[in-house]
């Protein structure tokens, strides 16, 4: 089940995310259900196999700003970096991040379990 | 503020603008607690939103980064959009650069991505609306609602700021209205009316602009401008009157009406320069041929000069400064004139003044409602006068008294007359009474009744200034009459270049039709009586005979003669 100790554990920075829910952990783990749901990583897997950048770039930065108000740290953490390489539309193998990604949101989604 | 008061109970809308279902519910969870919170997902539908809710939305919250429509073309598209350009924008994004972009295309404030802590959000959103709101007020409470024209009072605040950075610059200050205006609006309506309004407030302002004056909207149809020195007044009264830009959908004339106080003295208060303006322009109320009134210093001497007779009058009728005047009537029909009766007339001797016109302080103390008092004191002196004048001559004259119109809704007026008569031992028809025939056409069914009734009691009603009121012949067919007097105007035309008497023929004949005598008023020559005998007026008074005489002299030169 997911919970803020659980949210804690996973290393997510719950005051902040909670604060900007006013306090209600109800809604913050809804939230957090929520992003759970979201399709947005595999449509950017998706773009950055087929080097559509601009795509990627655009999912990277809506999922960026997600975490970020949700303040779940290690996804945001890949996700910043992320962004800014597509932002700037670097040559790079993007993979690995979004694998590490994959694998940290599994982590996450275990809770649920 | 009064106004905010009024708004503050009242739960206002915002509008959040994200593709992320997230965001807009951590958004959505912090305002609703105190807002009503509406959504769209992306460019279009916030626009879609907008222009449904264009009269409720108080604020957007919109991202930037959205797919299809972004957020920077969301407030490309409101800037230019007059209907959804008032209602502010607070953007979110995350980077600096758009942070600049947004707020020079209009949006007002911005907040971080991540959001900052949920009270960052809520003050910042609390003061934009209470910013937008109060520079709203302002904007509705600067403009009159229907022509968008400043309201006075705004007018006169910027009136005094642009004397203050043109000291130098001589001004005008102008009333203008339209003549009749409540006719206009009662024949072609309410909206038809407006529409007038409205097209002329937009031609004087541009007008305005091009002069470098300002106008308002006083009230109704009543508008004020403020304007540099114009050398050339009637060229710009043709101007404003010949706007011919207008298309008047009815046929109907326009016609304004202008005071202008020329180059109104900076150190004036600037409301008594308009003051004056209209002190002006209804100095020539009744005058419909003069449509431009200058003020000058005269004028307001004038004014001066009557309100401190008002001021006066308590005084001067308790210190006795009213003497009543006689001028005799004489019947003209025998060999030789014959002294019929004599008619009241009041003077004022001022102790300072002098003789103070009745053509001036009548028509004040009409208008002030204080000609019931003085006619009252009148009527009692000739009461007196009339029995002091059979006790100490022996001689019995009838005199005959005005009595106003306004005297005549007094429900105690019969009384009044019947003391004097009781009081005085005279008869009912030694005291005539004179009502114009302008009092029976205002309001004629209650007049007549109150005519009949005096007449019950034995009075004789004689009708002043007849031919100058707008009787139908119908009416005076029915009037309750004893005597019509004709007024002096008739005889003055009568006798201009040329006799032409025809005027009074008819009046002589109606008169015979209602078998009452004719008394003809302001006769000054010989000439003018013989004529009017041979037509057969009856009784003629006026200084061919003699001019109105204090009772003293009037015992002199009438009585003893």
């Amino acid at each position: 089940m997911m919970t803020i100790d659980n949210l804690k554990k996973f290393g997510a920075n719950t005051t902040e995310g909670l604060g900007r829910c006013l306090n209600n952990e109800m809604l913050y783990l809804r939230l957090v259900g929520k992003f759970l749901e979201d399709t947005n990583i595999y449509g950017l897997k998706d773009a950055v196999l087929n080097n559509d950048l601009d795509q990627a770039f655009e999912k990277a930065h809506a999922l960026k700003g997600v975490l970020s108000n949700l303040a779940l740290s290690p996804l945001t953490e890949i996700m910043v970096e992320l962004t800014e390489n597509l932002r700037n539309r670097k040559a790079m193998d993007y993979m690995p991040l979004i694998e590490n990604y994959l694998t940290k949101l599994e982590e996450l989604k275990s809770y649920n379990n | 503020m009064k106004e905010r008061k009024i708004f503050e109970n009242i739960r206002r809308q915002i509008l959040v603008v994200d593709d992320e279902e997230i965001n807009r519910l951590i958004l959505g969870n912090i305002l609703s607690i105190d807002y009503d919170v509406i959504y769209a997902s992306d460019g279009k539908e916030a626009l879609e939103q907008m222009h449904q809710n264009k009269d409720m939305l108080s604020l957007v919250l919109l991202d930037l980064m959205m797919p299809e429509i972004s957020g920077l073309e969301v407030l490309k598209i409101l800037k230019d959009d007059s209907e959804l350009s008032n209602i502010p924008v607070i953007v979110a994004t995350v980077d600096k650069k758009s942070e600049i972009e947004s707020l020079n295309l209009g949006a007002v404030d911005f907040i971080p991505k991540p959001y900052p802590e949920a009270g960052v959000i809520y003050a910042r959103v609390k003061r934009t609306i209470e910013l937008f709101e109060d520079k709203n007020i302002i904007d509705y409470t600067e403009r009159d609602q229907l022509t968008k024209l400043y309201n006075k009072e705004y007018f006169f605040k910027y009136a005094l700021s642009l004397d203050k950075h043109n000291k130098e610059q001589s001004t005008d200050a102008i009333i203008l209205d339209i003549r009749h205006f409540h006719i206009i609006m009662e024949r072609f309506g309410r909206d038809y009316g407006n529409q007038i309004l409205i097209n002329i407030a937009e031609y004087l302002k541009n007008k305005m602009i091009n002069m470098g004056g300002m106008v308002c909207r006083k009230e109704s149809d009543t508008f004020l401008l403020y304007v540099p020195h114009i050398d050339d007044i009637d060229s710009f009264y043709n101007e404003i009157s010949n706007m011919s830009e207008f298309e008047w959908s009815k046929d109907s004339k326009i016609k304004f009406r202008m005071g202008v106080y020329p180059n109104a003295p900076k150190d004036l208060d600037i409301e008594v320069r308009f003051d004056r303006a209209k002190m002006a322009a209804d100095s020539n109320r009744r005058n419909e041929s003069i449509n431009i009134s200058l003020y000058d210093d005269k004028l307001r001497e004038k004014e001066l000069y009557e309100e401190g007779l008002i001021d006066e009058f308590p005084r001067a009728l308790k210190n006795k400064e009213f003497k009543v005047y006689y001028q005799p009537k004489y019947n003209i029909q025998g060999e030789s004139p014959v002294l019929s009766s004599a008619e009241a007339l009041v003077r004022w001797i001022h102790p300072t003044l002098g003789m103070v016109s009745p053509g001036v302080f009548i028509p004040l103390l009409e208008n002030k409602g204080l000609i019931e008092e003085l006619d009252k004191y009148v009527w009692k002196e000739v009461g007196r006068q009339i029995r002091k004048w059979k006790d100490e001559l022996n001689v019995t004259i009838p005199v005959s008294v005005n009595v106003s119109r306004i005297d005549m809704y007094d429900h105690n007026l019969a009384n009044i007359f019947e003391n004097i008569i009781k009081e005085n031992n005279i008869s009912h028809n030694e005291f005539i009474l004179e009502m114009t025939e302008s009092a029976y056409t205002e309001d004629s069914d209650n007049i007549i009744m109150t005519v009949n009734n005096l007449r019950k009691l034995g009075y004789k009603v004689e009708m002043d200034d007849f031919g100058t009121g707008y009787s139908s012949l119908s009416m005076i067919s029915r009037l309750p009459i004893d005597c019509i007097k004709l007024d002096m105007i008739f005889i003055r035309n009568a006798f201009l270049e040329r006799v032409d008497t025809k005027m009074v023929e008819i009046i002589i004949d109606i008169a015979s039709y209602l078998k009452v005598p004719v008394i003809a008023e302001g006769v000054e020559t010989k000439e003018q009586v013989e004529v009017l005998k041979k037509l057969g007026c009856d009784i003629v008074q006026g200084f061919y005979f003699s001019k109105p005489l204090p009772p003293e002299e009037f015992e002199i030169k009438i009585i003893k003669k």
